[in-house]
């Protein structure tokens, strides 16, 4: 092994980004709005069962706070009745919950199969070198741009089909990248 | 008249119509009729689940998601009501495509979200469903609001809810939206993320008819599945069964015709339309190169030689005679310029990604073949990696797992390697890689004293 010595997880108590169950932390205790409680309300009247409202819980506490810490790991967890273990293992599975925060704009450049043979590779790799050479997954460090690749996205008749944030944008080849990125000032 | 006629759009006859996603357009071109007709007749014995379940049955209608099951057949394997107890049965949509290269049914749900919603209260009545699941991926967040819009709006007009329109019948409706997983369009998969949890496939059986989500009777159907259901009832299933090649092979059917064409789309035609047809329709192959090899169903089916697609039925048995499968009959053209070598790793770099975890062979495998294909296609393969890539990719599957994903992931690679194996190779070839040019035995002593000294032994 190199460089330092690392501790086990459960020894870096006095880390405060690190929590037990490994997510980060935000740094403060966290509650949702009471139009969110309001919603989270609505969401539980339509499952037989608390933990079936997980998934969607996590999309509000996302869009409360952009991104699921440590703090709404547990604060999730106990609206629903959970392990906050439990929870951290659900959101680890799925790729959509941000596990630390993300730009203003996050880039996601499919590239499976009917987008690579469309050009979205070369317009991945070119978009993230636009943007001060940003590694997958890199955040700019004005804030404003994340850039990440995902698996397909339903688009491909629009290839190379790119997400931002919750809307499309469509046929991303690299000679497009000015006009893509001017857009999203 | 042969039943692979052109037909006038049927699943996407609202496309491109304004407001089409709208319930008063819906209901001006003579939607939820059938459903008005159900509900009608329920009370007087005119319509019961049966009736509707053998319709969908006569009609030969098979799951539009990528197995191809019987549709009217799979619902018969939920046990009735005096064997199933107080136990609920659920629908679930699967409206989580995510197969590369399909984009049918993010279509229907965005352009004619009403029609998706009629399929499911008909499937319902016929499964005595009182609630209704429709799954949908992460990352349709257009979709699940229109949706969303389109269900608020029936509550509204009484569709759906307590006592619909005066039947006595209960049903509700909801949207859930999941978070990022190719896996959970796997029905059980599907179930454990509804649940709440890892999208990781159960072990079968029980099946989900006997005991699927919440450990109840449950019924998965595609959301194509669901809105040929509409229409069976709308038309009655011997117009069904007059479209299409065959008995076997019956109804319209969508065809996402993806990569290197002149007009990439969705395309609707009789189930077991001639390749040829479809290309044509699709605008032919882009730049008017010529056809190289075509996925036909998905990253996951077997790629064909421009030659095996020539004249192939594209349907569930047609394609499978040419051994691979029409899957969700997304259907991905490549021309002569395509590189095969690096088409597969894209493909094998998805499947790494998206394994669930939970089987050895597949978790494991998945990454192996991904990073023998990297090093092949950058120019530092072995010269067994060849070998060695089919020798892994032939224990994956077959029963391996407890999913078919692992069957999925080889499929490209059992494929693209014999089909285009001198490509491979060429690149093999080509290798820096110092174990390959191995000519004579004092080349392997050097080599393996360089290597030695540079610690890699």
């Amino acid at each position: 092994m190199s460089g330092a010595q690392k501790l086990p997880v459960a020894e870096q108590a006095e880390n405060p980004r690190v929590g037990e169950h490994g997510a980060l932390s935000c740094g403060r205790a966290l509650s949702f709005s009471r139009q969110t409680h309001d919603d989270l309300e609505r969401l539980l009247a339509r499952y037989p069962t608390k933990q079936a409202a997980l998934l969607p819980t996590l999309w509000l506490a996302q869009r409360e706070w952009g991104w699921i810490s440590r703090e709404a790991v547990d604060y999730v967890a106990t609206l629903l009745d959970l392990s906050p273990a439990f929870v951290w293992g659900v959101v680890t599975f799925y790729t959509m919950y941000n596990r630390a925060p993300v730009g203003t704009h996050l880039i996601q450049f499919c590239t499976s199969i009917s987008c690579h043979l469309n050009g979205a590779g070369e317009a991945y790799a070119e978009c993230r070198k636009r943007l001060g050479d940003l590694k997958p997954g890199e955040t700019t460090p004005d804030g404003k741009f994340t850039v990440v690749e995902v698996e397909c996205l339903a688009q491909c008749d629009k290839a190379p089909a790119v997400m931002v944030n919750d809307d499309d944008h469509f046929v991303i080849t690299k000679d497009k990248l000015d006009a893509f990125l001017g857009s999203l000032k | 008249m042969s039943g692979l006629s052109p037909i006038e759009p049927v699943l996407l006859a609202r496309r491109g119509k304004p407001d089409s996603a709208m319930i008063q357009t819906y209901l001006a071109d003579g939607g939820y009729a059938s459903w008005k007709k159900v509900l009608g007749g329920a009370k007087s014995g005119e319509w019961t689940p049966a009736k509707v379940t053998d319709l969908v049955k006569a009609s030969g209608l098979r799951g539009r998601g990528g197995a191809g099951f019987p549709c009217g057949m799979k619902w018969t394997f939920v046990p009735p009501k005096e064997k199933r107890g107080d136990k609920p049965v659920y629908l679930l949509c699967n409206a989580d495509e995510s197969e590369p290269g399909t984009f049918k049914d993010r279509l229907l749900m965005e352009t004619d979200p009403h029609q998706v919603l009629e399929g499911m209260m008909l499937a319902s009545f016929a499964l005595d469903v009182k609630h209704a699941y429709l799954y949908i991926r992460g990352e349709m967040v257009h979709a699940a609001e229109v949706l969303n819009k389109a269900v608020a709006e029936t509550y509204a007009k009484g569709f759906l809810g307590v006592d619909v329109l005066g039947s006595g019948l209960d049903l509700d409706i909801t949207i859930h939206r999941g978070a990022g997983a190719y896996i959970c369009g796997e029905e059980t998969a599907l179930i454990e993320s509804l649940e709440g949890k890892r999208g990781h496939p159960r072990i079968k059986p029980p099946f989900p008819a006997v005991s699927g989500v919440w450990g109840c009777p449950t019924v998965v159907n595609n959301v194509e599945t669901l809105c040929c259901v509409k229409h069976i009832l709308d038309r009655g299933a011997d117009w069904f069964k007059s479209i299409g090649r065959n008995e076997k092979n019956t109804g319209p059917k969508l065809y996402c015709v993806s990569g290197h064409v002149e007009k990439p789309g969705v395309y609707e035609a009789p189930l077991g339309v001639p390749w040829e047809t479809l290309l044509a329709l699709a605008g032919g192959v882009k730049g008017g190169r010529r056809l190289k090899a075509v996925i036909p169903g998905g990253a996951s089916a077997a790629m064909l030689t421009a030659k095996e697609v020539e004249n192939l039925p594209m349907d569930f048995d047609g394609v499978a005679a040419a051994k691979s499968m029409l899957g969700s009959a997304a259907i991905i053209v490549m021309d002569e310029t395509t590189d095969i070598p690096k088409a597969v790793t894209n493909i094998a770099k998805f499947f790494a990604h998206e394994s669930c975890g939970q089987c050895t062979p597949c978790r494991e495998g998945t990454p192996w073949m991904h990073k023998m294909l990297k090093r092949i296609v950058s120019g530092e393969g072995k010269k067994t990696d060849l070998d060695l890539l089919l020798q892994i990719a032939g224990q994956m599957g077959n029963g391996m797992t407890i999913c078919v994903f692992a069957d999925a992931a080889i499929a490209p690679v059992l494929s693209g390697i014999p089909k285009f194996r001198e490509e491979f190779e060429a690149y093999v070839a080509k290798s820096s890689h110092p174990d390959f040019a191995l000519a004579a035995p004092e080349d392997l002593t050097n080599k393996v004293a360089e290597r030695a000294a540079a610690g890699i032994h």
